[in-house]
């Protein structure tokens, strides 16, 4: 099959994957934001096309829901646990420290386009509380310490 | 028939009457911020609350949405039910303090504000009551606005806050608004509405600008009426 | 995939899947649950991989889902031929050589085994199954059978049973332990109203938080009018720090499947969702492995056991929303929308997912399902207490020594699971509380340790079962800040659509605020208790509802902490920064300058080999200081 390019061509071919079914729309964002890494407007206008559905009704899922951005989120994206087994153990100590380290709120991005600081309730790892999740890697136990090391692991990598 | 009791008064009412209409038939007044007769109900204000028991259980229901059932016991102005109203009121005013509507609502119910909640300064009048975007898809049918995001961020807005393609400026969710919040701007040949501006339409007959060219077309589109048809107001059909 | 219609092709599916559990081999058997792969299970398992293969060993190696024991993991299993299992914690691809070398030498004298296993109790065939044939070995003796082990002693295994001993992706070995016999026998040989009749029987009630009698609930469905009816499976698993329910999912997927095919026959629905929480990728992997392997094997789909009834299942992805835990949001959000609830004056068992009678259970009670069908109701109504029956599934998590997956049985004393399967407080520490029910529940205090864990024990002690988070703290643990963060939690979480929850739970999160931050006034906790009461009463869906919950039962039992902080602007445990300061002891402070050199701020200051001293006016109370001194010379007041 021939690969879709352009991300109307590529949009499309997602929504034709779930049925162009209108209660699968999360699932159609979801796929799309896995494609870019956040949920570009012009996808979502196709979308709302393909489905007939209003984009105000998209717009409103799209902001509703944690997991999806409208902006482009950067190459790692680092999640803070703030789950309670987390927090007891001090998480927002490591938030904090994140924050001034990458020099960004949470939700924002680094200016290099690196980092992605967000902050997430329980990633279903509270025995080795508190985490942060790098890029899809669990960091257990993490102290304050730790971080700037971690960091410059990744910057390195790329 | 259902029979059943508001504030000690014998009431019979058709099934399927909300509390709230079967109250007011009886000259029971529950204030309501959020249900609007035009479109359909959601129970987001929690102003109409009221006390219904049922046996030994009495919990708190809103009245515009809670249908009469046989025997059932319902109690509008105890203090179970004023203290929700007094701090939906006030919860109101410190999200809205520019609202009159609120403020005189909440001074004919005798409820003042709330020194502890620091006042909102950027939600202007909205209060989320949620008629706007209900009559924009309920009876207009172009769901141009709609919600964003949750909690407190919640707002209503057209899509990306940026211009909607298919509001066609009717202006019906400005006329619903019950606080005023929605801004519209009419002159005589334009109105300005969510950032939008739409060029009125003079009638063909008297000259008078009435209505959107772009709702006219859509009305066409819709009923298949002849635009030509459309271009005439309403006085001189 | 060979099509199951009849007992027999049950049972011979289930002898596959006996040979594989029970191999003639020797098989290992890493645990793969999320946190295991988080805590380095993934290399030792690659570590086996290449160990195995340079020794060229016949050895089978296999993965499965949480053990239980999150605290020692990585877990693995080592069954050999004739002898009893055994588990070993705390595995790197280091030890593997040396484990390796332990089993082709027959011995434990490098790396020791936590516990044994002689036999497996198969709970839904009502047998045992023999690892161990005659004595146990002589050099195994040392090691505790798993039921000796205070961890395990108490625990009693339903909803769990298969957790952590098979492979979730191999539906021969859930066969082999008697699945799928329960929906056999329900769909060729009882009637809707014979089953519906005995979930009533079993007691059992609603493990997703709510409690409601799960047979009362299928009997309302059923009694609904409408020809398409749905069953739907809640894994939404919001409650921060809760992880009963994807164990499950990832470590048992056909137990569920198994739940709900036997659910939809009772109730009459043809179509089933199985809604899982988007943080959770490999549950939903386990899933729809186990969902398209049904499947095949003609458990899902058309005339299913050779009868005319018919069910299939889909899996809907949340996408970070704790609301659409609620029942009426989680449809809203399966329906494409945003997941905000509708009043419920109108049940979601008659007028659900579009609009059409729908029984929604959660992970937990669905996977409850078959045992109590291949076992009786009555069976299952003779574990727990009288209003609380059978079992349930906690995470144990926080303060407290063994973390992990726990299963115990109803009306357990709360102190049995904090002191021993929890092993108590580390760190010598006092045990201050703990919370259940998560963000709707409440706390219960040290005081009450006594207190019996069923339904209404912990309703009348102001929290509530929940979904099964139990979250310990001790005296390092500030009850007032514990519930400022539940109700930021809320108030982030709030869907946004009822102004007492929209406005009411910010508005107590401004005022919890100022209170950690030193501007709590007072009058605040009765003006806090005043809000919940309006707010609890006012909000229509049960997030606002319950809202107030963790406020009102740490005024309760801490009154005391919150009066500290409002009056005295201090902060007892030690937590709310704006009231703490870090203080360097003189006598312990050996002048390293490890602290000096670390602090953002700079603020450290000392000579060498001398006692150091932080200038107040410039911390931040970043806390790095105490993480950074070897010689706890750093103290929090
Ligand atoms: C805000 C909120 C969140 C909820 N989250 C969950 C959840 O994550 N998982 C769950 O099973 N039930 C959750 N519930 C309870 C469900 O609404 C529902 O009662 C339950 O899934 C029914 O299944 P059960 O009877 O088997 O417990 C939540 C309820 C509320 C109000
Ligand atoms: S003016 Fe636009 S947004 Fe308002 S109701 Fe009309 S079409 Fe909808
Ligand atoms: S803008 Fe007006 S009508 Fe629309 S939700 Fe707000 S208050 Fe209601
Ligand atoms: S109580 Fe909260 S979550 Fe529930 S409907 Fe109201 S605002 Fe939404
Ligand atoms: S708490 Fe942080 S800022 Fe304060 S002295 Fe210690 S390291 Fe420095
Ligand atoms: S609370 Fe952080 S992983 Fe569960
Ligand atoms: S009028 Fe009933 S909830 Fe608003």
């Amino acid at each position: 099959m021939k690969k879709a390019t352009t991300t109307e061509a590529k949009t499309k071919e997602i929504v034709k994957k779930h049925g162009r079914d209108k209660s699968g729309l999360i699932a159609i964002l979801q796929d799309i934001q896995e494609e870019y890494n956040y949920l570009p407007k012009e996808a979502l206008s196709v979308v709302g096309e393909q489905l007939e559905v209003p984009i105000s009704r998209i717009y409103e899922v799209a902001t509703f829901y944690n997991t999806f951005s409208l902006n482009p989120r950067g190459r790692y994206l680092v999640e803070v646990c703030a789950g309670t087994a987390c927090h007891v153990q001090g998480a927002f100590n490591l938030k904090d420290r994140l924050q001034r380290d990458l020099e960004i709120e949470c939700g924002q991005t680094t200016k290099d386009n690196m980092f992605t600081l967000e902050e997430v309730r329980c990633l279903g790892c509270c025995s080795l509380a508190p985490v942060v999740r790098i890029g899809g890697n669990i960091h257990p136990y993490l102290t304050q310490n730790e971080i700037p090391g971690i960091l410059r692991n990744y910057r390195k990598q790329g | 028939m259902v029979n059943f009791i508001i504030d000690g008064k014998k009431i019979s009412a058709a099934k399927g009457t909300m509390v709230l209409e079967a109250a007011r038939a009886n000259g029971i007044d529950i204030p309501t911020l959020c249900a609007h007769e035009a479109v359909s109900r959601s129970g987001a204000c929690r102003l109409c609350v009221v006390e219904a028991k049922k046996g030994k259980r009495a919990k708190i229901v809103t009245s515009c949405l809670y249908p009469v059932e046989e025997g059932i016991i319902i109690e509008t102005k105890n203090e179970r039910v004023l203290n929700v109203r007094r701090l939906v009121l006030q919860l109101l005013l410190a999200r809205c303090p520019e609202s009159d509507v609120i403020r005189d609502l909440a001074a004919q119910l005798g409820v003042a504000p709330q020194p502890r909640f620091a006042a909102d300064k950027d939600k202007s009048k909205c209060i989320l009551c949620r008629s706007c975007v209900r009559v924009c898809e309920e009876i207009v049918g172009v769901s141009a606005i709609g919600f964003s995001c949750r909690g407190a961020d919640k707002a209503v807005s057209t899509p990306f806050n940026e211009d909607s393609a298919v509001c066609i400026g009717c202006g019906a969710c400005a006329f619903i608004c019950p606080t005023g919040h929605i801004e519209m701007e009419t002159t005589e040949e334009t109105r300005k509405i969510w950032g939008r501006t739409f060029k009125m339409k003079a009638c063909d007959v008297c000259g008078r600008y009435f209505a959107p060219e772009d709702q006219l077309k859509y009305i066409s589109k819709k009923t298949g009426v002849p635009l030509k048809e459309l271009a005439v107001c309403t006085n001189c059909r | 995939m060979k099509k199951i219609s009849t007992l027999d092709d049950l049972k011979k599916t289930g002898d596959k899947g006996l040979k594989s559990l029970f191999p003639s081999s020797v098989k290992i058997v890493v645990g793969m649950a999320t946190s295991g792969i988080a805590s380095g299970a993934g290399e030792v398992y690659e570590a086996l991989i290449a160990e195995i293969k340079k020794r060229k060993l016949p050895y089978v190696l296999t993965k499965t889902g949480s053990m239980g024991m999150d605290f020692i993991e990585p877990l693995v299993d080592v069954i050999e031929k004739n002898k009893p299992r055994l588990s070993y914690g705390k595995m790197t691809a280091d030890k593997v050589p040396q484990l390796i070398d332990q089993i082709v030498k027959g011995t434990i004298d490098k790396i020791k085994p936590i516990y044994r296993v002689d036999e497996e109790d198969i709970i839904a065939k009502r047998e045992k199954k023999q690892y161990l044939k005659g004595a146990v070995p002589e050099y195994l003796r040392e090691i505790p059978a798993m039921y000796d082990i205070p961890f395990y002693e108490k625990q009693v295994k339903i909803a769990t049973r298969n957790c952590g001993i098979i492979d979730p992706e191999n539906i021969e070995e859930y066969i082999a332990r008697g699945g799928y016999l329960a929906a056999q026998k329900a769909l060729t040989s009882l009637s809707p109203a014979a089953i519906v009749d005995d979930v009533i029987k079993s007691g059992l009630k609603g493990r997703g938080g709510g409690g409601f009698p799960t047979g009362v609930k299928w009997q309302s469905c059923v009694a609904a009018k409408g020809d398409i009816k749905y069953v739907i499976c809640n894994g939404d698993e919001g409650d921060p720090g809760a992880y009963m329910d994807r164990s499950v999912m990832e470590g048992d997927p056909h137990s569920v499947i198994e739940g709900m095919i036997i659910g939809a026959y009772a109730i009459g629905a043809q179509e089933g969702y199985i809604y899982v929480r988007n943080e959770y990728p490999l549950a939903v992997a386990n899933l729809t492995k186990a969902i398209s392997d049904a499947r095949s094997c003609g458990l899902l789909g058309k005339n299913i056991f050779g009868t005319n009834f018919n069910f299939d299942i889909k899996i809907g992805k949340g996408a970070g929303a704790f609301v659409c835990g609620e029942s009426t949001a989680l449809m809203a959000s399966l329906e494409g929308k945003a997941g905000e609830p509708r009043a419920k004056y109108v049940h979601t068992v008659e007028h659900g997912l579009w609009d059409r009678p729908t029984n929604l259970n959660n992970v937990e009670t669905w996977a409850n399902v078959p045992v109590i069908l291949a076992r009786s109701g009555k069976w299952f109504s003779e574990i727990g207490v009288p209003h609380s029956t059978g079992t349930k599934v906690f995470s144990l998590v926080g303060k407290i020594n063994n973390i992990g997956l726990v299963e115990v049985p109803m009306g357990i004393p709360l102190k049995d699971i904090i002191y021993d399967i929890g092993g108590g407080i580390p760190g010598g520490k006092k045990f201050k509380a703990v919370q259940t029910g998560g963000p709707s529940g409440g706390c219960i205090p040290a005081k009450m340790i006594d207190l019996s864990v069923d339904f209404d024990a912990l309703w009348e002690a102001g929290s509530m079962m929940g979904s099964g988070g139990m979250i310990v703290m001790d005296e390092k643990t500030c009850m007032v800040d514990l519930a400022r963060y539940f109700i930021e939690f809320l108030a982030a979480e709030s869907c946004g659509k009822c102004t007492p929850c929209r406005e009411g739970v910010r508005r107590m999160n401004d005022i919890l605020h100022d209170i950690c931050d030193g501007r709590g006034k007072v009058g605040d906790v009765e003006m806090l208790e005043s809000m919940a009461k309006g707010i609890a009463d006012g909000s229509l869906c049960a997030l606002g509802g319950s809202a107030p919950n963790p406020v009102l039962s740490t005024i309760k039992y801490f009154r005391e902490e919150y009066d500290a902080h409002i009056n005295h602007k201090h902060c007892p445990a030690g937590v709310c920064r704006a009231l703490i300061r870090y203080e360097i002891a003189a006598k312990k402070c050996t002048g390293c300058g490890v602290c000096a050199k670390k602090c953002p701020s700079e603020c450290i200051s000392g000579e060498k080999k001398k006692a150091h001293k932080i200038n107040q006016k410039k911390c931040i109370k970043c806390g790095i200081c105490m993480e950074s001194c070897k010689f706890n010379a750093i103290t929090v007041e």
